[in-house]
């Protein structure tokens, strides 16, 4: 195994590392945790005429996906807003696969600017991890659909130009064969956006569809065939667009924190033993994570579809970033509480922001369980359960 | 992985299954040690694979992640990662005899300093004909007859004390930590290579056992509970075959390796084997762990074979340092250059 990356995957992350330190400004990371919007548009726009989106796109264009995974990963450990940016690219990168001139020229075309957001219309307040069951419905009239119903953490959704919406288009075939996607412009009539607080400050939302008229050029995919459309996503995906990464810029914060703050023995965090066991350990997970990363990368640059180890990566990541944050957060202690803005915040208050944070990541994208049926199904090869 | 290389899995994948494995573990108790095997792997010329090409080796240490793991999957009661690293060094001090090129003798590291004139805990302490240790700046060969009788572990390894009379000075100085620490740097990718063995070869098991297994009129691996506490460990066995194999393609380098913590680039030989023996050592106990508990009862009985890796997961995981202070070291690795101490 060669863990060297090619010189042109060097020079790409080196123009990334360069765009991030000219443009990554503390007002951008401020204004996204204030507004709890991790996504802002001028520094998409930056990505944009920069030339580094169309590489963002998975699947379209020449970057391969090594490259891709190196600007997300690159991202995530400035603590620069990429969420909105992920999902778009995602879209972005379905559209490429499936979508129509139509969609080209209207949507994408339009994403690869970054001046435009996309969100996921997928899970529904009954319906999370069990997505194929929705029941947000579409209605063929005519050229046209009627779509009545309701999606939660449609994140974005106010940033968001267009919709990923999976609907209901048959209900007299099993639940895989009856949805379809479509791409809905949010300034269609009909769609009210409620936006959902977090404990994490992050907003999320929840979008309502009353009798939503859309023309059948936005459907992306086959009628009923929505699912597929929704497995290019998940392949596109690849656990390589981000969030493998989460506890190395908290382990920046950590030791900036822990080499100038006193322990009770009134030397400073940075020399107590548990302390430095707890940075090893953290140092360890973020090089396993970085790992199996770049493993689904690998594979998917050389034709694979890495959906197993995509899974692997995901939960191992989460699930160590909510061991790690909890590690830290006790070693703080009541300063561990302390949120950004407090008087003596112990690293000044991300601490708090990533406990807050991190129970998210083993929830969002796939769930942790939802993963672990992929593992024992796909790869142990045990009998499906469900 | 190259085509070399995939011979070499498949030459020692082979080897291991034909020759050791589990029933050669057993019988080869209290010793620790499998003569026979050994005989027959010193016929293939393992021994001497870790030398360099001129001297009759060539292999390389990612060439030798292999082996190890190939090792580790069987629990071969071979000391090939401790032999093998032993010839590594005498032979960077012309210290090499031919007997221990060829098996004939067995060469071992004293992996811990030597204490008040004894090498305490050594792993192939009790049948190493050549072993060598470090006592202050000096690297000692020592070479008295064995005592061929190990400290009864939990591990079932060829455990014993050594006392360092009567032993030859092989180095001294900066020459002799140096040397020493780097072979002890590739002791722990090897052994970590054994532990991925260990992880593979316990999840293998009891994935097969829990599609045996029925109860409640099915297969136990069909129930929810048990596919998930098994579903986390192929990402840890990957996580950790990856790292070990990262650590043995940087000691590999020529070029002086980085460490760069907040950025998350590693690519220093130490800290990376540091890191693959906490690291392969705390998966191999999680596999293991799991792996002999969907066994039920017959996982703790002495028949069965998961009780056999349970133990040497913990043996071979904590028999340098506990991994707290393993951690510890790595901690000074890490933030040495981060402007701490």
């Amino acid at each position: 195994m060669d863990f060297e990356l090619s010189q042109k995957a060097i020079d790409f992350r080196s123009q990334v590392k360069k765009f991030i330190s000219e443009n990554l400004t503390s007002e951008i990371t401020l204004k996204m945790h204030e507004t709890g919007t991790f996504n802002d548009k001028s520094f998409n726009e930056s990505l944009a005429s920069e030339g580094l989106l169309a590489g963002a796109v998975p699947g379209y264009g020449d970057r391969d996906p090594v490259e891709l995974y190196l600007l997300f990963n690159e991202l995530e450990k400035a603590g620069a807003p990429y969420d909105g940016l992920a999902v778009t690219m995602l879209v972005a990168g379905v559209i490429n696969a499936v979508g129509t001139e139509f969609h080209r020229e209207e949507v994408l075309n339009k994403l690869l600017t970054g001046k435009h957001n996309c969100c996921l219309g997928y899970s529904e307040p009954d319906y999370g991890s069990d997505v194929a069951s929705i029941i947000t419905k579409a209605e063929k009239i005519e050229n046209r659909w009627v779509i009545n119903g309701q999606k939660m953490w449609t994140t974005m959704a106010h940033e968001s130009d267009w919709v990923l919406l999976l609907t209901r288009t048959n209900s007299d075939v099993p639940k895989h064969k009856g949805m379809t996607m479509f791409l809905v412009p949010m300034n269609t009539p009909g769609i009210e956006i409620q936006p959902v607080a977090t404990m994490a400050s992050e907003r999320t939302n929840a979008t309502f569809y009353d009798n939503v008229e859309v023309e059948d050029q936005w459907r992306l995919g086959e009628i009923d065939d929505g699912w597929s459309v929704m497995g290019v996503a998940l392949a596109l995906e690849r656990g390589v667009m981000g969030g493998t990464n989460p506890a190395v810029p908290l382990l920046k914060h950590v030791l900036n924190w822990a080499e100038t703050t006193p322990s009770k023995n009134k030397s400073l965090m940075i020399d107590n033993a548990l302390m430095r066991e707890r940075i090893a350990r953290t140092a360890i997970i973020n090089q396993v994570g970085q790992l199996l990363t770049l493993r689904a990368a690998w594979i998917a640059a050389t034709g694979g579809m890495p959906g197993v180890e995509g899974s692997m990566a995901k939960i191992y990541a989460s699930e160590e970033y909510q061991k790690v944050v909890g590690w830290f957060q006790q070693m703080a202690g009541a300063e561990g509480l302390l949120s950004f803005g407090a008087e003596d915040a112990a690293a000044s208050g991300w601490i708090d922001y990533d406990a807050r944070h991190a129970p998210v990541t083993t929830i969002y994208g796939g769930t942790s369980e939802i993963n672990r049926n992929n593992i024992a199904e796909r790869h142990l090869g045990l009998p499906r359960n469900r | 992985m190259s085509a070399d290389q995939e011979t070499i899995q498949d030459v020692f994948s082979s080897f291991f299954t034909e020759q050791t494995g589990p029933e050669s573990a057993r019988n080869s108790m209290p010793l620790g040690f499998d003569a026979k095997a050994w005989e027959r792997l010193s016929e293939t010329g393992a021994p001497g694979m870790g030398v360099s090409l001129p001297a009759g080796g060539g292999a390389s240490l990612s060439d030798l992640v292999i082996v190890a793991e190939e090792a580790g999957a069987k629990i071969a009661p071979l000391p090939i990662i401790d032999h093998v690293v032993a010839t590594r060094i005498l032979e960077k001090l012309d210290s090499l005899e031919p007997e221990v090129l060829t098996g004939t003798l067995l060469a071992g590291l004293a992996i811990r300093p030597v204490e008040n004139g004894v090498a305490k805990s050594v792993p192939t302490g009790s049948i190493a004909n050549r072993l060598i240790a470090l006592d202050e700046d000096k690297l000692l060969l020592i070479n008295d007859e064995p005592p061929n009788k190990s400290l009864p572990n939990h591990g079932d390894l060829p455990i014993a004390h050594r006392e360092i009379n009567g032993a030859t000075v092989i180095s001294e100085g900066t020459e002799a930590t140096e040397v020493f620490e780097r072979g002890l740097n590739e002791w722990k990718t090897l052994i970590s290579a054994f532990l991925v063995g260990i992880t593979r070869s316990s999840i293998e098991m009891t994935v097969d056992y829990v599609k045996e297994r029925h109860q409640f009129g099915k297969p136990i691996g069909s129930f929810q509970s048990i596919q998930h506490g098994l579903a986390d460990l192929p990402g840890l066995y990957d996580g950790a075959r990856l790292l070990v194999n990262k650590a043995a393609w940087a000691g590999d380098r020529e070029i002086t390796g980085e460490i760069n913590l907040t950025d998350n680039e590693i690519s220093d030989f130490a800290t990376l084997s540091s890191m693959s023996l906490i690291f392969a050592g705390e998966t191999s106990l999680q596999a293991t762990d799991r792996g002999l508990h969907y066994h039920g009862g017959y996982g703790f009985s002495e028949e069965y074979d998961i009780q056999l890796f349970y133990r040497r997961a913990r043996a071979w995981s904590q028999i340098l340092n506990s991994p707290s202070d393993e951690c510890l070291l790595l901690a000074d690795l890490l933030l040495a250059d981060n402007g701490v101490k």
